[in-house]
């Protein structure tokens, strides 16, 4: 009965020394997180202020989104809507092609990971080149990124440096990392200067001024806007914020949330083409989102500013790995995103979380992710994917805990449980023996003894 | 109906209940004695070099004190005269491609996180990426404590793009291990300019 999570992250816990070193690393970034967090004292009052902003702007989306689309028009900019994933593919791809693009940079996005964008975009012919560098290393290698922000730190720089001898021909054997970021320098500018449509995403788009912004340390979603005369940015719809005063909150939250940096190092905002250029373009997609607003219990997902603090915290995460979760987004937020996309497909990451809460204990938007999920395994039934051995288990239970005399006989006979053979009770038919041994149940239960020392009283 | 009115008529009705705009003057934000100080310090910790530029001095000199290496020098700005190619008359942004040094002007500082608002005041705003190293002259009485003082501040022309840049292009994609220069510049100078 183990779920889809629970075997791949079996899988990954094989390699105990490495399943270490990406526990380590990742508690390593929320460390630099709880750093940054005590240097602001207003740290606690600025994550409900975000969090209120976010329930504000959701629950008067149909106004922001107009004013923020009406103020893109009046710069000059050329917007799209799009209701799902195709519609969001189509619409690149024709824009794309009216401007006769055969190369495109952009900067990282999830919202085209979610729609798949770039197989589709390739399928038709045109090259798309993604220059985050850990974009870029996994794009190289056929994978999808294993975390939001890092989307490359499950990988050594052995990994990296073998990866660039044979497609950048780099030097055999250096694998130091300075050394292999400035050749991804040298072949990213190539593609920069060469391409002739630049795409980023979006971290927010502000509703008042109708820009985009746009937060990297790489300066990539800069240089692939900068050089191109071609510009397209896509944005999901639950980015949208009221203004400036808002964004003041949400700027000084991510980067520390994020990574455990003051900032990061670029904070562009994008209002029109650049002087001389093609009009600007962008796309605001929906996929999902305005139906997910509806739902009273899990609309707090779409708060999120995918700042990725909730996986880094993650005892489940950073001890199975991004790959072990079936939905393309892992994590506290990725059980949840899942969830809304289609229950029944991922499922089975339900079991992926111990309802510690640490993820919604540093979630800069304050958004209930253990609560949800919580909430999500109470409906598995609604979906028949629960899994039927724990809820026999649990309807046994209740009858138990409901009834002194059963409770109280069972407790008593418990340890007679202690002699079956371990071979019988440590085996492969019980899950719960599964990396680790069954505890030794007390010759008397606890509140007996309590009952004697009270009677000697 | 088209996409854009399905999508808002479906936003329209997803909540029963709304919820108000919160109050952000209570925030209290953490703000310093001596601004400027803080961002001297911000912006070396996150990895710029800071040269106090006093009254008289002739940054032209300071720039090739700092890089004697270099050759090329991309700027817009008339008191720039060592500049050898110029953003605001280059025939495309390419042609900024492998300067030595960009200098550019920021219009103020922000303590807290050692962030620099700069304006597109050329034509071509690749000078701000695409150069090898980074000049950013900022004028030391114009410092904000944080953002929520700086962002009432920011300002647009008809170019309608700016940035916030806090110190060189980094990355720690590879094995977490930061390194300084991705793709935009490898080393950002932040000259304090005096009054």
């Amino acid at each position: 009965m183990s779920t889809s999570h629970a075997k791949a992250a079996e899988k990954f816990l094989r390699d105990q020394e490495y399943a270490k070193w990406h526990d380590n690393t990742f508690f390593g970034v929320r460390v630099k997180r709880d750093i940054m967090a005590r240097e602001v004292p207003e740290w606690e009052t600025l994550r409900e202020k975000a969090s209120q902003i976010k329930m504000h702007t959701l629950s008067h989306l149909d106004k922001y989104l107009s004013q923020f689309a009406d103020n893109a028009e009046k710069n000059g900019v050329i917007v799209h809507w799009a209701e799902d994933a195709d519609e969001f593919n189509e619409t690149v791809l024709s824009i794309l092609k009216e401007n006769d693009v055969r190369k495109m940079v952009k900067s990282k996005s999830m919202l085209t990971e979610e729609c798949e964008m770039n197989p589709y975009l390739e399928r038709h012919g045109i090259e798309v080149v993604e220059t985050d560098l850990g974009e870029r290393i996994i794009q190289l290698l056929g994978q999808k990124p294993s975390h939001i922000v890092m989307p490359a730190t499950h990988l050594s720089n052995d990994e990296v440096g073998d990866l660039f001898e044979e497609v950048l021909g780099s030097d055999k054997g250096n694998h130091d990392p300075t050394y292999l970021t400035y050749c991804a320098r040298l072949s990213l500018r190539n593609q920069f200067l060469t391409a002739q449509a630049g795409m980023t995403g979006a971290n927010f788009g502000v509703a008042a001024t109708g820009d985009i912004v746009v937060c990297t340390n790489e300066g990539n979603a800069d240089m692939s806007t900068s050089c191109p005369d071609l510009q397209i940015s896509v944005i999901g719809l639950e980015k949208i914020i009221p203004d400036y005063e808002c964004l003041a909150v949400f700027q000084r939250l991510l980067a520390r949330s994020a990574t455990g940096q003051p900032t990061t190092v670029f904070t562009s905002h994008f209002l029109k083409n650049r002087p001389g250029a093609k009009p600007m373009h962008i796309i605001i997609v929906d996929n999902g989102r305005s139906r997910w607003l509806a739902d009273e219990k899990h609309r707090q997902t779409l708060k999120c500013i995918r700042c990725g603090a909730c996986m880094n915290t993650c005892p489940v995460y950073r001890r199975s790995g991004g790959y072990s979760y079936s939905y393309f987004i892992p994590g506290p937020l990725g059980i949840n995103l899942g969830m809304l996309r289609d229950p029944k497909e991922y499922s089975g990451n339900m079991s992926a979380c111990s309802l510690c809460l640490t993820c919604q204990n540093v979630c800069p938007a304050k958004v209930n992710l253990a609560d949800q999920i919580y909430m999500w395994r109470q409906q598995l039934p609604d979906f028949g994917t629960e899994n039927r051995q724990k809820e026999m288990i649990c309807k046994a239970m209740t009858k138990v805990m409901d009834s002194d005399t059963l409770y109280n006989k069972l407790t008593s006979m418990a340890h007679l449980a202690n002699g079956v053979p371990g071979f019988l009770i440590n085996s492969s038919l019980n899950p719960w023996a599964k990396e680790h041994k069954m505890m030794k149940f007390p010759p008397r239960p606890f509140h007996s003894i309590i009952k004697d020392m009270d009677k000697q009283k | 109906m088209s996409s854009r009115e399905n999508i808002l008529e479906r936003c329209r009705n997803a909540f029963n209940e709304t919820y108000e705009r919160p109050n952000l003057d209570d925030i209290n934000p953490l703000t310093f004695k001596d601004p400027l100080q803080q961002f001297q310090a911000t912006s070396e910790a996150m990895g710029s070099r800071v040269i106090n530029v006093k009254p008289g001095e002739d940054v032209n000199s300071i720039i090739r004190d700092v890089y004697p290496d270099a050759m090329t020098f991309a700027s817009a700005l008339p008191e720039i005269t060592i500049a050898t190619i110029n953003p605001d008359t280059v025939e495309s942004a390419k042609d900024l491609n492998k300067t030595d040094v960009g200098i550019i002007r920021g219009e103020f500082g922000v303590a807290e996180n050692g962030c620099i608002w700069v304006k597109q005041t050329m034509k071509e705003r690749a000078v701000c990426f695409i150069c090898e190293n980074l000049v950013i002259m900022v004028p030391g009485s114009k410092m904000f404590s944080n953002m929520h003082e700086a962002y009432p501040h920011i300002t647009f022309n008809e170019n309608g793009y700016g940035v916030f840049i806090c110190g060189p292009s980094k990355t720690a994609d590879i094995a977490q291990v930061l390194v300084t220069g991705a793709q935009a510049a490898r080393s950002v100078a932040v000259f304090i300019m005096p009054e």
